[in-house]
């Protein structure tokens, strides 16, 4: 191949490594008999190493909360449309629409980040986990059921690899919460956190967030928030969650 | 009652979301503004969602999005952030070894090139696409991705060093 034909094209091809191993040679031929040529391709590939230096530390940065969950910034939308529904069947007027899309968001990012919380300070704990342990499961529901003021269920996740560990009472925003623990033959824990608002708020999707490596699955069903937390990956959190689901909506 | 719907689509489009921030940082060298940026481009991309078929370069599609995005952003924004190129000449410290440069001094000369080039730039140099690839997210010819490349890389070699911009000169009257 005759080094006049190399290009400006060529050139920059080789400044990027994306010439086939013939083409790269002659390119190599040809600078080494231009110099002005070789020192402008040298810096440019000097261009593309400082590029990366100065801007692949973003790449490690944690991702902003306002950015993560994609599909939290979805919800609003199908909501408003429901919500202009109920708007046009029942007189809404559009700051009471506002007003609701913006707590409901507000409440339920609430009820992730508490969640993540309780299952960061709890699911560590070697000796004091859960406050009634799972040999004494029909007095934990009773028990729980009462202080929260509705009838709750413990989902079984055995079938997944999960036993239950116990559960206890937490404060949560509105009143008292409370958090099922579970874990698996390796120690890794999940623990489903349940709380329940004033007033129904029909039902929401999966949603998903992260907190300093938890990660949460949260969804509203009526009154009752339900966030399951756990550090395994996003795919198998979801897989649980959805078996949680099933079992609570039989 | 149907069980939640999982949405695949953001799923799979939230991996992107580092590189997005990675790109837009050096697109505006502004952390706020490149985090809006990117804001901006996940809501549009997921009310457009419909439009990428999936099996298809989600990473290529969501850059065409923000390449949109940016270039609305620009066209609309009364108080351009375009520095006259003369300005950020003087601005730069000069001389300057080219081994030891500060990013804000990058960040400066970057800011400083035309978009249309600052954009092939880092997505050829950062993002590292493939020609082809750059082409297809700004809507391009290959041709004028190598062009646009070429003027950008000699342009920003020349902004960094605090040389004239010979290029600039001979094409403006």
């Amino acid at each position: 191949m005759s080094e006049s034909r190399v290009n400006e094209s060529d050139l920059q091809a080789y400044v990027d490594g994306r010439l086939s191993a013939a083409r790269s040679a002659a390119v190599a031929q040809y600078l080494a008999q231009h110099d002005e040529d070789a020192q402008r391709i040298d810096a440019y590939r000097h261009q593309n190493q400082v590029l990366q230096a100065a801007y692949d530390p973003v790449l490690a940065e944690p991702v902003p909360a306002s950015l993560q969950p994609v599909n939290r910034r979805r919800m609003p939308v199908q909501r408003y449309a429901i919500a202009a529904v109920l708007m046009l069947v029942s007189g809404f007027s559009g700051w009471q629409l506002h007003a609701y899309v913006a707590t409901e968001r507000a409440q339920t990012m609430y009820l992730a980040r508490v969640a993540a919380v309780a299952h960061a300070v709890y699911s560590p704990e070697v000796r004091h986990p859960v406050e009634v342990g799972a040999d004494q499961e029909a007095h934990l529901v009773r028990w729980l059921s009462k202080r929260l003021g509705t009838s709750l269920k413990i989902p079984h996740l055995a079938a997944q690899g999960y036993s239950l560990v116990g559960g206890r009472l937490l404060p949560g925003d509105r009143g008292p919460a409370a958090q099922f623990m579970y874990q698996d033959t390796q120690g890794q824990r999940l623990t489903l956190y349940v709380r329940v608002s004033g007033e129904a708020r029909g039902q929401t999707a999966f949603r998903f967030a992260q907190e300093n490596g938890v990660g949460v699955f949260y969804w509203l069903d009526g009154r009752i928030g339900y966030a399951l937390s756990g550090e395994s990956d996003r795919a198998e959190l979801l897989r649980i969650a959805d078996v949680v689901y099933r079992q609570l909506n039989p | 009652m149907n069980r939640p719907a999982t949405d695949v689509f953001a799923t799979q489009a939230m991996q992107y979301i580092p590189r997005l921030r990675r790109y837009a940082r050096a697109l505006t060298g502004d952390a706020s503004a490149a985090d809006d940026l990117v804001q901006d481009t996940l809501e549009r991309a997921l009310v457009k969602q419909s439009l990428w078929r999936e099996g298809t370069d989600l990473r290529a599609w969501l850059f065409t999005v923000m390449h949109n995005v940016f270039v609305n952003q620009i066209r609309s924004s009364a108080a351009s952030r375009t520095v006259p190129i003369d300005d950020a000449i003087a601005n730069l410290p000069q001389p300057q070894s080219a081994d030891r440069l500060e990013i804000r001094d990058l960040d400066t000369a970057l800011q400083a090139l035309p978009e249309e080039q600052r954009t092939v730039l880092l997505l050829v140099g950062l993002e590292q696409m493939t020609y082809a690839e750059t082409a297809q997210v700004l809507d391009v010819p290959i041709g004028t991705v190598m062009s646009r490349l070429s003027r950008g890389r000699e342009r920003l070699r020349r902004l960094m060093r605090g040389l004239p911009d010979a290029v600039s000169l001979k094409v403006v009257k």
